[in-house]
């Protein structure tokens, strides 16, 4: 289980102090898949960040299952059970996508075992293990096998930020496949995704909306998907986002 | 063979996977004597006798065989030079492997500078692989100054691999290469330079023939002190394609000049050039720190990548 605690997080602009993340108090529970939704700029993704510790908040605690983890390092979060798919998956020169698997696995993974991660994520695995993680793979490509190396790591906690970004039509019905069977075998470890997806939002069991850095509401799918679709300042802005292509 | 110590052997092992006597044809140098040497049917090593070296003859339609010729010194304040030329027959596909390795323990500089010039027939093939290393805690520096020059016929291919890993203090590489009709040269090298090293890699590249192919690719990592200069010059004289590029890393206080040159002389000349020089991606580093590696960890494996 995850508790951000009174969480703050704020930046330097010009000499000025501008307020990220504001006084964020937010529990993801054991065994359950929690979206964090709203508007552009409302500060979802540094909460995932700050979660993860590629952002080191500036107030407040972060509990990972009981134990204060808000000093920790990315590594160490890591090595406790975290896992976090980028928005924009980082290229390499030289890495091959097996070697990420095996790294993420954290130990010698077979060439079948590599192939069952990546089949799991609706790419055909053979044309893939030897690829090298460049800019000769698509962005779908990447963000699959992105997703891929959070599978690969069976993590207690898996963070997904914007796992819809950037990818085609098709390559999103896989991803939700892929989330579906997560969800299904999701057992004692938590899901958390950051999304503006009406149908991420679906296969959710709580829904979580950030808005100017602050939680503007928060509960069971059930009751809060009808008060935001369609109508809510959140799914409008979204939306008029994803047509800009953001 | 003439018995080889451990450091000998672990420097062979670094030069050219060499753990035993290589199959096929052979000459192992060991400071500055040959400590054995193997011809076969198809190739033949002879000596040379006015000044250091050998004259390797590969007989033409030469096949899936191999000429192992790498260099050891463990003698601190050795100096040589040493010139091999290598006559490659017509339609020939072999596999030559050279290298040096230098262990210096002692206070005196220790050099070896090996003069390789290959005479490439008519659509032969060759895969030339050239590793350096050093070792060794003395004081005295580890010197290679490497001169390569290639000749090549119509429709021969000529495979580079060049790599220096490690410990090598003061190299200067210089490469030469004269391309005719349908002629192809690819290299690849790899270099990582540490501590005070000085690595200054020079090609020139002449497409005399039509439909000649070059392709240079030097990926390098400079860390702590250490300099590195690469100049890949190619000179387009007929309708021909030549791409050269260099892409690195620096590390710490590491410097590196990239100098680029390309020189058209025919109107159907496709010249290229790139160059990009920087340190390594902080989202790289941050995405295998998620993946549980450390800091340290990370930067190993993107370098280990890199140099791949």
């Amino acid at each position: 289980m995850l508790e951000l605690k009174d969480l703050s997080f704020s930046v330097t602009v010009n000499g000025q102090n501008k307020d990220i993340i504001k006084h964020v108090d937010l529990t993801v529970p054991k065994s359950s898949l929690v979206v964090i939704t709203g508007p552009n700029g409302g500060g979802k993704s540094t909460t995932a960040k700050l979660i993860m510790g590629i952002e080191k908040s500036t107030g407040g605690k972060i509990l990972f299952n009981g134990e204060d983890i808000t000093d920790k390092t990315i590594t160490e979060r890591a090595k406790l059970g975290i896992a976090f798919a980028f928005q924009q998956p980082v290229r390499f020169k030289g890495i091959k996508v097996i070697d990420l698997l095996r790294i993420a696995s954290g130990r010698r993974l077979s060439t079948a075992g590599a192939c069952a991660y990546l089949s799991e994520v609706g790419l055909c695995a053979g044309d893939y293990i030897g690829r090298d993680i460049d800019s000769s793979l698509s962005g779908g490509e990447l963000k699959r096998i992105e997703i891929a190396t959070v599978l690969a790591r069976n993590p207690l906690l898996s963070i997904f930020d914007e796992p819809e970004a950037g990818i085609d039509l098709w390559s999103f019905q896989n991803l939700i496949e892929a989330f579906t069977r997560m969800r299904r075998t999701i057992k004692d470890s938590s899901i958390l995704i950051i999304s503006h997806q009406e149908r991420i939002l679906e296969i959710a069991d709580e829904i979580i909306v950030i808005k100017d850095g602050t939680i503007d509401r928060q509960g069971r799918k059930e009751d809060i998907l009808p008060e935001i679709t369609g109508t809510s300042a959140a799914l409008v802005n979204c939306r008029a986002a994803e047509k800009k292509g953001d | 063979m003439q018995k080889l110590d451990e450091i000998q052997k672990r420097l062979l092992v670094e030069v050219a996977d060499l753990h035993s006597v290589p199959e096929g044809a052979y000459n192992i140098r060991a400071n500055g004597v040959s400590a054995g040497r193997q011809s076969t049917e198809h190739i033949e090593i002879v000596p040379k006798t006015a000044v250091s070296g050998l004259e390797i003859y590969i007989k033409p339609g030469t096949k899936n065989e191999s000429v192992h010729i790498p260099v050891v010194m463990t003698e601190s304040g050795l100096k040589e030079v040493v010139y091999n030329d290598f006559y490659v027959g017509d339609d020939c596909d072999v596999v030559i492997v050279a290298g040096c390795g230098i262990d210096n323990c002692g206070n005196q500089d220790s050099q070896h500078d090996g003069v390789h010039r290959f005479f490439v027939g008519k659509n032969a093939k060759i895969k030339y692989v050239e590793k350096h290393y050093g070792s060794g805690e003395g004081a005295g520096k580890r010197i290679l100054n490497p001169v390569t020059e290639v000749y090549q016929e119509k429709g021969s291919t000529v495979e580079m691999e060049m790599v220096q890993i490690k410990g090598v203090d003061d190299t200067e590489r210089t490469t030469k290469a004269v391309l005719d009709e349908n002629a192809k040269l690819i290299v690849r090298e790899r270099l990582m330079t540490h501590g005070k090293q000085n690595a200054i890699s020079v090609y020139s590249v002449e497409l005399n023939g039509k439909n000649s192919n070059a392709d240079v690719v030097s990926r390098s990592v400079a860390r702590d002190d250490s300099y590195q200069k690469f100049d890949a010059k190619i000179i387009g004289s007929a309708a021909c394609h030549g791409h050269t590029e260099c892409d690195s890393i620096i590390m710490d206080n590491g410097r590196i000049l990239a100098v680029p040159g390309l020189e058209a002389n025919c109107i159907d000349a496709e010249l290229v050039h790139e160059a990009a020089i920087g340190k390594i991606a902080g989202e790289q580093i941050i995405k295998l720190m998620t993946l549980g590696l450390t800091e340290n960890e990370a930067e190993e494996q993107i370098i280990n990548g890199f140099l791949q």
